[in-house]
């Protein structure tokens, strides 16, 4: 789901009505859609949670917590401990890579802000499967990366970076980076000059300025792009799937792999709650102190 | 503030070098012609033309518009709507009605694909193109919901109430009036919503079945089994159909200004 970002403001109530028989017969669809394919979807997952599978993979009706009593074998936490922790390193690396780039668009010239804009809005919207794929002839052995780096004597010998930590790290980051660059842009672009001339004039270097005058106005962005980047990176399965060749395992994987080879739904599901209730707290947690909006 | 001003420059462009030059190199070694890509032989244009006889990718491609076409129809209908009468009406539940409309578009795609999954398992729907499509409007008409609703917090109530007095009816008031004035956030939120499903891979990686895979789907097998040059030539019409539709929907957005 690319690009955004949500507002749930009702729009200010002037002089409208409370919604008639009429009103309500229209407002019908969507609320049959929403509760047929986003509320008992829900609801029908946090059931299978607590169900049982037979030997041959199917759902038996029967309650237990057993599915809850495995995520905490350490297996699994340590997966989940995986995913975090590798979602926690691309937030930063995402966020160290991409403050200077937002920053610089957002104080260039107005006239050349479209074009730069544009330049970051291109890579934002081709697919991450087709920008994931692209890295795959670069890290190989006999890929380009590893070329150049040995090109340049850094490297004695051809370096295969692919299906390693590493190229998924690079994966997520070159995924993401963006989600994060756009909301930190959206507010450093707000920021009055004559805030910075004003800092500058009273003496603090422009370091300082950065530190006590910006980086504390451009905070509702952060806030936004780590919750743009870090909930997504964690249930990622695509990339660590294409760049770490299924040795870099995370939530993700797992669940698609209950539904998938393993067959044990039920497990999956609760595999799924858990990771549900993890997005819900970190999403509540940064969402009041972020600027989360349309782009 | 010039020297941090050059700092950031140069970072930025080289943060542009490491955006652009995988892509780069995607749509250069799409005219290689070797298989293995890593070495650059000589021009041809030989996977494009294979291209067209890979029955797979064909059929994913089909798929993909067959899926996408319909999905922006639904989220233009639902979207518009539902941000028209969120707009129109004053009742309590409308704030929930707008926040659950928008939970498809932040919850993880995973958790997306799986509830749907196990929703039309249980009520015993096989899957298909029509469970692909209810996932695509699903998470696809929040994003016209939101450009739609984006519009109307401009828009001047004496218009619709100018038309009403004159003698139009509430739905020839909105068809006639309304619509016209939404246009643009119409347009921009369906390319949005067409791009969006185009481009959709986990949640429809659940919800398919083997005679609907759209393409990153089957992008997505092939490239798990490594470099494929047909890959590199789709990617590469696909990033030119991408920045088309990018400059097309910037040049909305500057006629609606």
């Amino acid at each position: 789901m690319a690009g955004t970002i949500v507002a749930t403001d009702t729009p200010a109530a002037g002089g409208r009505k409370p919604p008639g028989r009429a009103g309500w017969l229209l407002l019908a669809p969507l609320l049959a859609w929403l509760a047929c394919f986003v509320v008992a979807p829900t609801a029908i997952l946090f059931a299978y949670s607590f169900c049982q599978r037979d030997e041959l993979g199917f759902v038996v009706w029967e309650f237990s917590w057993e599915n809850y009593a495995r995520i905490a074998d350490p297996v699994y936490l340590k997966i989940f401990g995986r995913s975090l922790w590798y979602a926690g390193l691309t937030t930063v690396l995402c966020l160290l890579i991409g403050y200077p780039v937002a920053y610089y668009i957002a104080r260039a010239p107005a006239s050349r802000r479209p074009t730069l804009l544009m330049l970051l809005m291109i890579p934002f919207w081709i697919s991450f499967l087709l920008r994931t794929y692209a890295w795959i002839s670069l890290l190989k052995a006999d890929g380009l990366v590893s070329a150049t780096l040995e090109m340049l004597h850094l490297i004695p010998e051809p370096l295969e970076i692919l299906y390693k930590p590493a190229a998924v790290l690079i994966g997520l980051v070159y995924t993401y980076l963006p989600f994060m660059i756009l909301p930190i842009y959206t507010s450093a672009e707000k920021i009055e000059n004559s805030l910075i001339e004003a800092s500058m004039n009273l003496g603090a270097g422009p370091w300082r300025t950065l530190a006590h005058v910006i980086l504390p106005l451009t905070k509702p962005g952060i806030f936004a792009g780590v919750l743009l980047v870090f909930v997504p990176s964690i249930g990622m399965f695509a990339v660590n799937d294409l760049m770490g060749g299924g040795k870099v395992d995370m939530i993700g994987n797992v669940i698609q792999n209950q539904f998938g080879q393993a067959r044990d739904w039920p497990f999956g599901a609760a595999l799924g709650i858990t990771f549900l209730a993890l997005f819900v707290i970190s999403f509540w947690f940064l969402h009041d102190r972020g600027e989360v909006k349309r782009t | 503030m010039a020297l941090v001003n050059a700092l950031f420059g140069t970072w930025s462009a080289l943060v542009m070098v490491f955006f652009y030059a995988p892509i780069v190199f995607l749509v250069v070694f799409s005219f290689n012609d070797s298989k293995l890509n890593v070495v650059w032989e000589k021009f041809t244009l030989r996977w494009y033309a294979e291209l067209w006889n890979s029955t797979p990718l064909v059929n994913g491609l089909k798929a993909s518009l067959i899926v996408a076409s319909i999905t922006t129809v639904l989220a233009i209908i639902l979207g518009t709507g539902a941000a028209w009468l969120l707009h129109r009406y004053r009742f309590r539940a409308a704030r929930p009605i707008s926040t659950m409309a928008y939970l498809p578009m932040v919850v993880p795609e995973v958790i997306m694909g799986i509830s749907l999954l196990v929703f039309f398992k249980s009520i015993d729907v096989s899957l298909g193109f029509p469970t692909v499509v209810i996932a695509h409007t699903t998470f696809c008409f929040p994003f016209v919901m939101a450009a739609v609703q984006a519009r109307l917090a401009g828009l001047d109530p004496a218009l619709e109430e100018a038309a009403l007095d004159l003698g139009a009816t509430p739905f020839e008031a909105f068809w006639h009036v309304i619509v016209p004035y939404l246009m643009p956030a119409i347009v921009s939120g369906a390319l949005m919503a067409f791009a969006l499903s185009l481009d959709e891979l986990i949640v429809t990686f659940f919800v398919k079945s083997a005679g609907s895979q759209t393409l990153p789907v089957v992008i997505f097998g092939m490239a798990k089994k490594g470099i494929n040059p047909m890959v590199n030539a789709l990617s590469t019409l696909f990033i030119l159909f991408t920045v088309l539709l990018l400059l097309l929907s910037e040049w909305v957005k500057k006629a609606r200004a």
